[in-house]
């Protein structure tokens, strides 16, 4: 959908909105910042692959380089704030229009305002998320909005989990990898609890090539005999692999059990606090060591409570969160009647930030409003 | 001038099948002037005009409801209208231009046979060599969308708009999504297809344009049109 150009009433509803959440995270403590734009491509297509391009604009800048038109505030703020130095805590808040590349036909605009906060570096994670989400929800409520659905999960809870459990080095990477694709991910689960299957006679033949004496000239002399041997990719690599698929293919079965607790795990859902009990009953009875995570989540509905926010009433869904890239802990979304156009969503990226030149995970949480979407609710349209 | 625009591929084994393929129908396609000229006319038929466009031209002026009809591949169908479905119908396959869509490998990589070997060695080339297995195609839109179903996420592609087969060797890029028909090209490259690899098997097609003006004239000239090939073409 193309915006409709700003203004007359609309304008002005837009900038008192804008207004009072820029005065609502100042006097917060959040440190206003403006980055630009424009951005390098490379760094969104290193963090998401090539899906950006079908959900961001990224275009020839000059100089032969790509770059792209930002679709959320996170990476640019992150990345100003590193190249400040990643070893102090900070607060962040911004606003402007971000840009999304929409499907045809798709009712979700491709231009918007997001206004947001990022959080680093703090040293208490449950209380920062704590005064995340509930600066979040002030927001709204200054906008004039009663959200109508707030969702919470824990992608930490996944992970914790799968390093618990004990399983083949192989198996663990690669769920670990997948978990952000949840069709890729149960199939996963599913082909490891029906054990090996029959391979191909090439499979077979390369398999048995890493058990031979001098297994790199075997393998050398299996691919020669396929094709000539060109390309970056080299033996060594092919070599590699070959090894981590004999392992694989060595793999014992995953119990049935393992697998259940896996589904059981990010089937629960419900109000936070029963979930955290029934997380907790879970793994005690299959005797996984989840403390850590657990106590993580606990500790975040303590804060919350502080924060007025009860943990027999938020809602939890343990598998929410997995179709939002980069969030590896703690997530939220509020959304009005229309649950495809969030009003608000943001999460706990720890992770994300090694990967943009902290060399270390840094914690780090985030949260947006769109300050558009929560205007339309309130004047129904 | 007829109500109702058709845009036939306007050079090459393509345009000749085309020809064939409405001449057996009944509807004789002839090229107007010297055969330079991108003009032709058709016999048989009334209120039918033909426009000679190249075919991959086409997909864009039925997106833009500039032609009612138009033949070309689904393939550029697919790959070059954003939501094609919204947007055009594919009323027949014709029978010819046949290419398939598929995702080939050097042959000497032995430990990758499916998507999922590529997923993993995307996975591990990056691990080893610091930077995203690349894909050469000139499909982005077709492999974006072909990859993301099947689950394989960090790879970069790279544009190739001709000699994609010979990108590997020349190292421009590790592996392609390209047409083939017969695959000799590709064995003479020293490229396998994935045996999941399989993204389309495209032909040339009839295809309506649902953004074109269908006013009552267009209408009857389909309807007529219609009857003459034998098919539904509303």
């Amino acid at each position: 959908m193309t915006p409709a150009t700003r203004l007359g009433p609309d304008l002005a509803a837009l900038d008192r909105a804008l207004a009072a959440l820029a005065r609502l995270f100042d006097d917060a403590g959040y440190e206003a910042v403006s980055p630009p734009h424009l951005f390098p491509a490379d760094l969104m297509l290193d963090l998401y692959g090539e899906d950006i391009r079908a959900r961001a604009f990224l275009f020839p800048g000059g100089g032969g380089d790509e770059v792209c038109l930002r679709p959320d505030f996170t990476v640019p703020v992150v990345l100003a704030h590193g190249e400040r130095g990643w070893d102090r805590p900070a607060r962040y808040a911004y606003q402007g229009p971000v840009f999304r590349r929409q499907a045809s036909g798709s009712r979700r605009p491709v231009e918007y305002f997001q206004a947001g906060i990022e959080y680093l570096g703090a040293a208490d994670p449950a209380e920062a998320e704590a005064e995340v989400l509930t600066l979040t929800l002030r927001g709204l409520e200054l906008l004039g909005v009663a959200p109508l659905r707030l969702t919470t999960g824990d992608l930490g809870i996944v992970f914790g989990l799968l390093n618990a459990l004990d399983m083949p080095v192989g198996r663990r990477a690669r769920l670990r990898r997948h978990l952000w694709r949840p069709a890729r991910f149960h199939a996963l689960v599913a082909a490891a609890v029906a054990g090996p299957t029959e391979v191909t006679a090439r499979r077979a033949r390369l398999i048995a090539a890493v058990g031979a004496p001098d297994p790199l000239a075997q393998i050398e002399r299996l691919a020669a005999g396929e094709g000539e041997i060109l390309g970056l990719r080299d033996i060594e690599d092919i070599a590699e692999r070959a090894a981590a698929l004999a392992e694989a293919a060595a793999e014992p079965p995953m119990p049935a059990e393992q697998a259940e607790l896996i589904e059981a795990v990010l089937g629960v859902n419900g109000p936070a606090e029963g979930a955290l009990a029934r997380l907790r009953g879970l793994t005690a009875n299959a005797g996984i060591g989840l403390d850590r995570e657990l106590d993580a989540f606990e500790r975040r509905l303590e804060a919350l409570a502080r924060h007025g926010i009860s943990g027999s009433e938020l809602a939890f869904d343990a598998d929410f969160g997995r179709n939002l890239e980069y969030y590896d802990g703690f997530v939220f979304e509020v959304s009005g009647p229309d649950p495809s156009l969030p009003l608000a969503g943001g999460g706990r990226y720890d992770s994300m930030t090694t990967r943009l030149g902290a060399g270390t995970s840094v914690p780090a949480i985030g949260a947006m409003i769109r300050p558009e979407a929560a205007l339309a609710m309130r004047g129904g349209r | 001038m007829g109500s109702l625009t058709l845009g036939l591929p306007s050079k090459g084994r393509l345009m000749e099948a085309t020809i064939e393929w409405f001449g057996a129908r009944g509807i004789t396609i002839r090229r107007s002037g010297a055969g330079r000229e991108y003009a032709a006319h058709a016999e048989g038929i009334d209120g039918l005009d033909i426009v000679m466009l190249s075919a991959g031209e086409i997909p864009r002026e039925l997106d833009r409801g500039r032609i009612h009809l138009g033949v070309t591949g689904e393939d550029l169908i697919r790959e070059k209208i954003a939501g094609w479905e919204h947007r055009v119908k594919i009323a027949t396959a014709m029978g010819f231009g046949h290419a398939d869509l598929v995702v080939a490998v050097p042959a000497w990589w032995v430990d990758v046979e499916t998507m999922a070997d590529l997923d993993e060695a995307c996975a591990q080339f990056r691990a080893r060599h610091g930077t995203a297995l690349r894909i050469g195609t000139k499909y982005h839109a077709l492999t974006r969308d072909f990859f993301r179903r099947k689950g394989v996420a960090d790879y970069r592609i790279v544009d190739s708009q001709g000699a994609t087969e010979a990108g590997p060797k020349n190292q421009s890029f590790e592996a392609i999504v390209d047409i083939t028909s017969s695959g000799e090209t590709l064995t003479a490259n020293h490229l396998r297809v994935l045996s999941d690899g399989m993204i389309l098997q495209s032909q040339a097609s009839l295809c309506l344009s649902l953004a074109a003006d269908w006013g009552a004239e267009a209408v009857r000239a389909r309807d007529s049109l219609g009857t003459k090939l034998g098919l539904a073409l509303g």
